[in-house]
């Protein structure tokens, strides 16, 4: 049984070699003071795929999110050891500026957290501080562009100067990830960006996230096994700081190798 | 218990949960007349404080002036500082007071008008040359008791018109006067109540020197120590020089009262009479029912008047109880009537800065002061008391150090507020040799007073920030700097301009810390620069409320209401500020 998991394992490996690897951790941990909260996770993310991790509460899967774009160097008692990589770049050595490892990775949150300032500047704001404009037609073009790709712009193109924070939780949560997108990121870390949100915000959010895998490499933490099975081609399942067992979220989903993914997607814990 | 589901836990019936209730509803009631009760009671307070101030305060906002047609013809109009503006006012007295004519009317006809007052000229006279040259009728504050009387705060008079005629032996001098009615009987009695009053007031005194006289007796008689009998024995004589004094003073006081038949001598612990009459005025001497003796104040026109035509004027304060005589009454009475004396809005009060007398007193000096010390304080705390606030709360690591800092600062503000004075004294005065009593020092010390109120409020605006901003901003790449700048600290600032604005009204009203570098210095001039020396509004108020005369009274009521007024001010901008800037989030 062993032998032929450890050989299944192989084979999605060498699958995904196929694709391009966009970021992968080597033996990460993680942990807040004397407490770890992650060991020794190995996880390859590919290029322009959707990576879900599962696992159940306090597994470490959002820990790992947040390493990816070093948010967790605000937390002063964090400390992460192991090797993170972008495009085969240690994103903790030393010469890495964390701004724009920021702008290249994006990042959005469980809970929709638009500035409490117009939509427009809510967006234009990362394409401002980074210099990515030099324009205000410039500027309005980006801003209109990724409302257009978050599928926002339809809905609310009359009230583009009104307070971001107006909108409805599923609008909000959208226009979380145009301006993520506005600063044309590689990769989109989204941490349970649908927990907020009702069913009909959740379906919006979610048919956004599968048109986005064209243009970037997106990973998602999501408590929602329907919705990682929905969106995702990459599936890791976290469990107690260790990364349990990673393959394509077919497999995981109908022919898990671990009896753990298997209690946790049925049903028996989580 | 043997029925239902229920068997080993007992439950209590409907009427004992019932009853229960009612106790508990009971109880929220009477908490809640409590706590009504409790700011009822503290806002009656705040409405008497209130009132007794504005009461007070109110009269000082306005003066009484008076007209005085002042010969400057003398004066250059090229050189108009130089003329001698003392003669002129002196002279204009007297052509505004004929009757005062002798030696010590005059010298009362002066006391009338303000000493201030040729100054008070000269400056008009400068200000507008074209006076120069000419008789023109100016405007001259009067004295601070003139101002009182018209206020009706001092030697306040009974006006009646009896129903008799009256008939004056003469026009001027020591006169008689006879009525065609006893309408002095009214009078006659208030004076044998003053009489009695006072009879009781000796008696009790008497009373009191007997029981201290009946002690030193005592001591005299029984005690061992040869020393103390001998001070006993001269405090016995003197004791009983004393007493034997007020019981001539008492007796002659109980003869006088039960004299019902004799006229009543109205000497000055008497109530006063005057009789205006004829276009003059009699102060009476001796009284009885249907005639008087009187001394003509102000001569008088006319001998005769039919009833109905004359005044009768009380005064029940005795003249030697207050500073305003009859004679100046009666003047001060004469000017109104003459349409000379003007009740206006004090400019003195509102652009002046202090003096000695009070109708030369003014608040300009100490608002100005207050207004340069508040801007140097604004100046410093501000800036460093936010930038602490934000490299505590943002960019601080959290260690020992830190946290001993933090520690510091939140009984920095627990300091009394004089130790910072005694701070400014040592560290400022005394080292950095700075100007004493200068708006800059003392912005200096009001600083370090407000610095903590100002970090403690900034970090607390900047704690309730939600850390989801923060996120969301580092988030899209933005630096730790511009997360706090362009996010955090705008939705920060009303709670921190907020604190500033609560830190500055209490150095506004900070007196202690500015005694300490000597800020209550008496200073006439209004301070033009933070190096000039000056005071400050509560300390101004400190100082005005230590001086006895009535009129400085009034401006201390007065200054206090200055006061709060700034403070309500600047609380109202406080909660403009916090409505303008607020943000939902």
């Amino acid at each position: 049984m062993d032998a032929m998991n450890t050989k299944r394992q192989e084979d999605a490996v060498n699958k995904m070699v196929q694709n391009e690897i966009k970021m992968s951790g080597k033996d990460v941990c993680v942990s807040y003071g004397e407490k770890q909260a992650l060991f020794d996770v190995n996880l390859d993310i590919p290029a322009k795929q959707v990576t879900a991790l599962i696992g159940p509460s306090g597994c470490g899967k959002s820990t790992f999110l947040r390493c990816l774009n070093r948010m967790n160097d605000t937390i002063d008692i964090c400390k992460v050891s192991g090797d993170i990589r972008l495009d085969d770049q240690d994103i903790y050595d030393h010469d890495i500026d964390v701004v724009e490892l920021r702008a290249r990775v994006g990042m959005v949150f469980q809970k929709p957290n638009p500035f409490p300032k117009s939509i427009f500047e809510n967006v234009g704001y990362g394409p401002k501080i980074h210099g990515l404009v030099r324009s205000k037609s410039d500027l309005e073009e980006v801003v209109v562009k990724s409302l257009q790709r978050a599928g926002l712009f339809e809905e609310i193109k009359d009230r583009l100067h009104e307070p971001g924070t107006g909108l409805s939780g599923g609008q909000q949560q959208r226009l979380c990830i145009a301006r993520a997108i506005a600063v044309s990121p590689e990769v989109i870390l989204m941490d349970e960006p649908c927990s907020a949100l009702d069913p009909i915000a959740t379906a919006k959010v979610e048919e956004l996230i599968d048109e986005l895998r064209e243009n970037y490499t997106i990973v998602i933490v999501t408590h929602s096994m329907q919705q990682a099975a929905r969106v995702s081609q990459q599936t890791a399942m976290f469990h107690l700081g260790k990364l349990v067992e990673v393959d394509e979220t077919d497999t995981i989903f109908t022919n898990p190798s671990n009896q753990k993914t298997q209690d946790y997607i049925t049903g028996r814990y989580g | 218990m043997t029925d239902t589901t229920n068997t080993y836990v007992k439950t209590a019936s409907l009427e004992e949960r019932r009853s229960l209730q009612k106790k508990r509803y009971a109880s929220e009631r009477k908490f809640k007349y409590l706590g009504l009760g409790a700011i009822l009671v503290s806002l009656g307070f705040l409405v008497m404080l209130l009132m007794t101030i504005v009461g007070n305060g109110i009269p000082a906002f306005t003066y009484n002036y008076v007209k005085l047609p002042i010969d400057l013809t003398k004066v250059d109009p090229e050189k108009p500082e130089k003329a001698n503006y003392g003669k002129f006012v002196k002279s204009a007295i007297a052509d505004a007071i004929p009757y005062m004519s002798d030696r010590k009317g005059k010298r009362l006809a002066r006391g009338l008008v303000s000493g201030g007052a040729a100054i008070d000229v000269r400056n008009q006279v400068v200000g507008d040359v074209s006076m120069a040259g000419q008789n023109a009728d100016v405007e001259v504050p009067v004295s601070d008791f003139a101002d009182l009387y018209l206020k009706g705060l001092t030697a306040k008079p009974i006006l009646t018109k009896p129903d008799a005629a009256i008939k004056v032996s003469d026009v001027e001098g020591d006169v008689d006067v006879t009525l065609s009615a006893a309408v002095f009987d009214e009078f006659l009695a208030r004076v044998k109540e003053t009489i009695s009053s006072e009879a009781s007031r000796l008696n009790t005194r008497m009373a009191n020197l007997q029981l201290s006289l009946d002690n030193q007796r005592e001591i005299a008689a029984n005690s061992q120590d040869t020393l103390a009998v001998e001070s006993a024995k001269k405090s016995i004589t003197s004791l009983e020089a004393q007493l034997a004094g007020f019981k001539t003073k008492f007796d002659a006081l109980i003869v006088r009262r039960n004299n019902t038949a004799a006229r009543e001598v109205l000497d000055t612990s008497m109530p006063s009479l005057l009789l205006k009459v004829g276009g003059g005025v009699v102060k009476i001497t001796e009284v009885e029912g249907m005639s008087a003796k009187g001394e003509v104040i102000i001569p008088l026109e006319q001998k005769e008047a039919s009833a109905g035509e004359w005044q009768m004027q009380e005064i029940l304060e005795a003249e030697e109880n207050r500073k305003f005589s009859d004679k100046e009454v009666a003047v001060v009475d004469r000017l109104v009537a003459e349409g000379r004396i003007e009740n206006r809005l004090n400019t003195i009060f509102f652009k002046k800065g202090a003096s000695r007398e009070p109708e030369l007193a003014g608040i300009w000096g100490a608002v100005v002061g207050s207004f340069f010390t508040m801007i140097i304080t604004l100046a410093l705390s501000f800036p460093l008391g936010v930038a602490a606030a934000i490299y505590l709360e943002e960019f601080a690591p959290k260690n020992k150090f830190t946290s001993i800092i933090e520690v510091n600062i939140n009984n920095l503000a627990a300091v009394p507020s004089i130790v910072f004075g005694l701070l400014g004294l040592a560290v400022f005065l005394n080292f950095f040799e700075l100007p004493r009593s200068a708006p800059l020092v003392g912005g200096m010390v009001l600083a370090l007073m407000t610095l903590p109120t100002i970090i403690i409020a900034s970090r607390a605006a900047l704690k309730a920030v939600p850390p989801s901003i923060r996120e969301a901003a580092l988030g899209v790449g933005a630096s730790k700097i511009q997360a706090v700048f362009h996010h955090v600290l705008p939705l920060a600032m009303p709670g921190i301009l907020t604190g500033t604005i609560i830190g500055m009204a209490q150095a506004l009203g900070e007196t202690a810390p500015l005694l300490m570098i000597g800020m209550v210095a008496f200073v006439v001039d209004v301070p033009a620069g933070i190096f000039d020396p000056a005071t400050v509004l509560p300390v101004q108020i400190y100082m005005w409320a230590d001086f006895p005369e009535p009129g400085f009274q009034q401006k201390t009521a007065a200054a206090i209401m200055v006061l709060l007024g700034f403070l309500i001010l600047m609380n109202a901008i406080a909660v403009l500020l916090r409505k303008k800037f607020e943000r939902r989030w």
